[in-house]
């Protein structure tokens, strides 16, 4: 049982569990800090015979301090966090050229559609309705475009760090590049009914030339 | 209705003697009213958590039958084992019941009706027939929400959250009447939040005793006061929501629906747009209780009085340009996703100085650990983890990971569970005696709250880890994924946890029953606190103070040079004291 | 009367003691202040849906009488204008024109509510229906030859949510108003020195008529 994040399998996966790891960081030590000092005072300042407490209604100047400081904090992180935003999930963040894989998702299975030779979706040679399997080639852009035929649901890799809702009504993208070879799970990430929690899709890496032939075979009705 | 007449304060004395009826059932006293609310709230946190149960059942020992599933009818759990269809209504209806039946009654219903007039030095409230209105209009929404379990095809399933199309559409959830039900009791839950808050504004602002100036107000007054306004505001936005998608189930409007020009995301918004000040409405009555408790058990002013206030107005402010927050992942518009992220972390802050202010004051201070105050601590210790994992959320590349898995589950229950009910805890017991004229048991106090503090922790922490792993919410049954195969033990250590947790609380039922009957005798001030409250009987007389009480301090003057004790109450008169300004004509 | 509402009643106020406005009209500026968010929560979801709706919207004029609605307009504008004069009848004690001015804006009131009735029994007469266009109608009609577009069926489901609530307050408004009227004016129980009641109805009532402005202009004339 892994205690950490899942495996990187994405290009977007390190920066954000870079970032993960730095918000671990600030908050744990801020953690500490508190939950330490706390600790002490509760121990240190605890009643005994004899004893009283300082009569203060505070310290104007300490309250300057320990506002600006979370303050700053915090501001540095919202810049850092929507840095990688915008490059991730932002009007113009889809690559140029991005293979292009339709998600149709609906209760309670996810039916995806590769374009055919042509590289383009929506014409006559795309290879439609392969349920619950998504392949792709490794280190290339991939582009899902998502929709949803009844209610949201929502597209997650864990291992790809990927999560996008597929809403009725809505076309939505979602890209991301895959790094690692290997076999990872894609589940529904937004209550969908009673099937929800048996949306489960197959993520398949592989490489350029092994994923041209799954995609001829998968052409001829032969999918695996 | 005649004409003013110049009359002196003749208090309540003017009465005709009432039956039972009008004395406990339909009384307008706002001691009984929160009372009431009191045991309702209670009879539905225990549900609540009955729910939860059936569902840590299913997640710890999943497809395997369940000890009392018997009684269970077979359409929900054949043989004991629950259906997929049962666990998510299980799911819905934790949520419903705990935040608008448990959390929120307790924290407002409860004590703005209990303490409000008590601790400004007031009769009752302005409007005590609409404060008994209030509660009976929650009573019926709680009969009805009650009722929508028992609907032909079940309760609704969509979440607390309710998203459309799911929740619009019987044939895609398999939940008819009982999805309409929830949005005809909401509705009405809505109305009794608005009728109190009515009362808690108008009665803040107007019959305060004199001297009690604004920045005279108890620290659990003045969260009370905002909650209300918080309340005033957002519980129509949801009301109308919950009615678009009521008629959108019965009267065949489309709003949510795509399919003809409706939007799935239009419900988000609106829900949201409630739904984030509703949490601030959980959280900052707790806040406001624990600053008194631990002044109290501190025996020093609360260390920044005046930021403590300006904090709670900037949460509560910022609060309404927030709720994007849970819609990063929804298809909206990216460049919303930036500024909502920026406003949440921004709101970190004032929550930031509340937590170094608590601390601020137990430092220095001369620290009595009864039981309200390991309670209020214990508030702040969790409220701080529950804040901190907030950050994680509130970064959007990291939400992608995160939202919607078990981490969310884990901030929400340190906030909500961590920090509100030991907060609720607290506030109990502290003003139990002011309630019911008894003392809750120390001792079974201490042993509760330790048992509750272990394994709430041990139950909640690990949700973080599943959640980095990816596990999703709202999963009947987690083993269907490889991924999330590995963590199955960890799921069941939960469950065990959360059992014991359960179980843990009948000590305090036990203790609260029992104390009811059979606790010791309690005084007048206990707890030696500096509130007006404590200045009366135990428990308080009906109209409370025959003469009404003048201030002369702040809320918070313990340890205070000017006298021998340690505590300064608000109400007392010392030679050197003025009498307040008071306008000619006005009462004394 | 309650002993807090003698107190509240009567000014001046200690000055830490509140905002020198009684407890009855803060109340009612408190709870208008839910009843803006409440149709701020309606009118914003009909912004949202018109402005993302699919194709166009129906034109101004095509299917709503702008007309009629305009002459039913003048009448709640005008009854509020009666409540403001039932006020200032009162605040200088004239119980015989509070009682007039009074049963006039309950007339008028009555008189919206009753026209706006007739509106919906003739709309959908028509074929308008909360859930669209009904099957077989003159409006089903209109949309199958392409003069009125699909939007109509997110029209009508905000057309009678919308004006619907905004009625449902106005009767309310009636009622109260005609339950004051007899309980109280009609008794001389009204009078220079409180008339609460009056003042609280008529904040209400100013409200009421200021919503329905706001919903003429963005559902009949925008």
């Amino acid at each position: 049982m892994r205690w950490w994040l899942p495996v990187q399998a994405s290009s977007f996966a390190p920066e954000i569990d870079g970032l993960f790891t730095a918000i671990l960081i600030i908050t744990g030590l801020a953690f500490f800090l508190v939950e330490g000092s706390m600790i002490w005072f509760l121990i240190k300042y605890r009643a005994r015979p004899g004893r009283k407490a300082t009569y203060t209604h505070g310290n104007v100047k300490v309250e300057y301090v320990w506002t600006a400081f979370p303050a700053v904090v915090v501001i540095a992180l919202g810049l850092t966090s929507n840095h990688y935003w915008k490059q991730i999930k932002g009007r113009d963040s889809v690559p140029p050229n991005s293979y292009p894989i339709k998600v149709h998702a609906k209760q309670f299975e996810w039916l995806f559609t590769y374009p055919g030779p042509d590289g383009k979706l929506g014409t006559d040679d795309d290879i439609t309705e392969v349920r619950n399997k998504l392949h792709v080639p490794v280190n290339r852009p991939i582009v899902l475009e998502e929709e949803s035929e009844d209610v949201i649901h929502s597209v997650f890799v864990p291992a790809f760090r990927l999560k996008q809702d597929a809403v009725p009504g809505m076309h939505i993208r979602a890209w991301f590049i895959a790094t690692r070879p290997g076999e990872y799970d894609l589940g529904c990430a937004e209550l969908c009914g009673m099937g929800h929690y048996k949306m489960h899709a197959k993520v398949t890496v592989q490489s350029q030339a092994e994923f041209d032939a799954w995609l001829a075979k998968a052409a001829q009705g032969d999918i695996e | 209705m005649t004409s003013v007449a110049a009359t002196h304060d003749v208090g309540h004395a003017a009465h005709a003697p009432t039956g039972i009826w009008r004395k406990y059932i339909f009384s307008t006293d706002h001691k009984i009213v929160g009372i009431q609310f009191l045991f309702l709230s209670l009879l539905f946190l225990l549900l609540g958590g009955l729910l939860a149960m059936q569902m840590r059942w299913q997640l710890g020992f999943p497809n395997t039958p369940m000890p009392g599933g018997g009684i269970l009818p077979e359409s929900m759990a054949p043989g004991g084992v629950i259906l997929p269809e049962y666990y998510i209504q299980l799911v819905t209806m934790h949520g419903t019941f705990m935040v608008f039946f448990a959390l929120m009654p307790l924290l407002v219903g409860v004590f703005a009706n209990f303490l409000i007039p008590l601790k400004i030095g007031a009769h009752d409230m302005a409007f005590p027939r609409i404060n008994m209105a209030s509660f009976w209009v929650a009573f019926l929404a709680g009969l009805i929400m009650l009722a929508s379990l028992f609907a032909p095809e079940g309760a609704a399933r969509a979440g607390w959250t309710m998203y459309v199309p799911l929740s619009a559409r019987p044939d895609l959830s398999g939940a008819d009447l009982g999805q309409k039900l929830w949005c005809v009791s909401i509705v009405v839950v809505g109305l009794s939040s608005i009728l109190g808050s009515l009362n808690y504004i108008t009665t803040i602002i107007n019959n305060r005793a004199p001297g009690m100036t604004w920045f005279r107000l108890p620290l659990s007054i003045w969260s009370l006061f905002i909650v209300a306004i918080l309340g005033l505001l957002a519980l129509p936005v949801l009301s109308g929501a919950a009615i678009m998608l009521l008629f959108d189930q019965t009267i065949g409007t489309h709003f949510f629906d795509p399919a003809v020009g409706g939007q799935a995301l239009l419900w988000q918004h609106l829900f949201w747009f409630f739904g984030h000040p509703e949490v601030y409405i959980l959280i900052l009555p707790a806040m406001g209780m624990v600053s008194d408790i631990i002044a109290n058990g501190s025996r020093k002013p609360i260390f920044g009085y005046h930021s403590m206030v300006f904090a709670i107005i900037a949460i509560a402010f910022l609060g309404w340009i927030v709720w994007g927050h849970h819609m990063f992942m929804s298809g909206m518009n990216p460049t919303l996703g930036s500024s909502f992220m920026i406003s949440t972390m921004v709101i970190a802050v004032p929550s930031a100085i509340k937590t170094f202010n608590w601390m601020g004051t137990m430092w220095q201070g001369n620290l009595r650990f009864h039981v309200p105050m390991m309670c209020a601590i214990a508030f702040v210790a969790m409220f701080v983890i529950g804040g901190l994992s907030g950050l994680f959320m509130a970064a959007t590349p990291v939400d992608m990971q995160i939202h919607d898995t078990y981490f969310i589950v884990a901030h929400i229950h340190y906030v909500l569970f961590g920090g509100s009910l030991f907060g609720l805890f607290g506030a109990i017991t502290y003003w139990f005696p002011k309630m019911f004229g008894r003392m809750m048991n120390e001792r079974w106090g201490k042993i509760h709250f330790w048992l509750t503090f272990v394994f709430y922790n041990l139950t909640f922490f690990p949700m973080h880890i599943l959640g980095m792993a990816g596990h999703m919410r709202r999963i009947y049954d987690p083993t269907q994924y490889d991924f999330l195969k590995p963590y199955q033990p960890l799921n069941q250590f939960i469950s065990v946890c959360a059992f014991l947790l359960f179980a843990s609380q009948a000590i305090f039922a036990l203790n609260f029953i029992i104390s009811l009957f059979r606790g010791r005798k309690a005084e007048l001030n206990p707890w030696q606190d500096n509130g007006l409250e404590w200045t009366l009987p135990s428990p308080a007389p009906h109209g409370n103070w025959e003469r009404l009480p003048t201030v002369y301090r702040g809320p918070y003057e313990y340890s205070s040079p000017q006298v021998e004790e340690d505590y300064l109450p608000q109400s007392r008169k010392l030679p050197t004291d003025r009498e307040p300004a008071v306008l000619a004509g006005a009462v004394p | 009367m309650t002993h807090g509402a003698a107190v509240a009643m009567r000014p001046p106020f200690p000055a830490e003691r509140g905002m020198n406005v009684y407890n009855h009209k803060l109340a009612m500026y408190a709870f208008l202040a839910s009843e803006v968010m409440f149709f701020g929560a309606l009118i914003g979801a009909y912004i949202i849906l018109r402005l993302g709706a699919p194709g166009e919207w129906v034109k101004r004029g095509a299917v709503l009488n702008i007309s009629v609605t305009a002459f039913n307009t003048f009448l709640l504008v005008t009854s509020s204008l009666w409540m403001a004069l039932a006020h200032r009848a009162i605040a200088r004690g004239n119980q015989k024109m509070l009682r007039t001015w009074l049963g006039l804006t309950i007339v008028f009131g009555a008189a919206f509510v009753t026209i706006q009735a007739l509106e919906y029994i003739h709309l959908m007469d028509r074929g308008l229906l909360a859930s669209g266009v009904r099957d077989g109608s003159e409006l089903a009609g209109l949309v199958a030859n392409g003069t009125l577009p699909a939007t109509i069926t997110l029209y009508g489901a905000c057309f009678y949510t919308l004006t619907g609530f905004h009625g449902f307050h106005v009767t309310c408004g009636v009622l109260s108003m005609t339950y004051l009227f007899f309980t109280k004016a009609l008794r001389g129980k009204y009078s220079q020195q409180d008339y609460r009641g009056i003042e609280v109805v008529g904040l209400y009532w100013h409200f009421v008529d200021v919503v329905w402005i706001i919903l003429f202009t963005i559902i009949y004339l925008i």
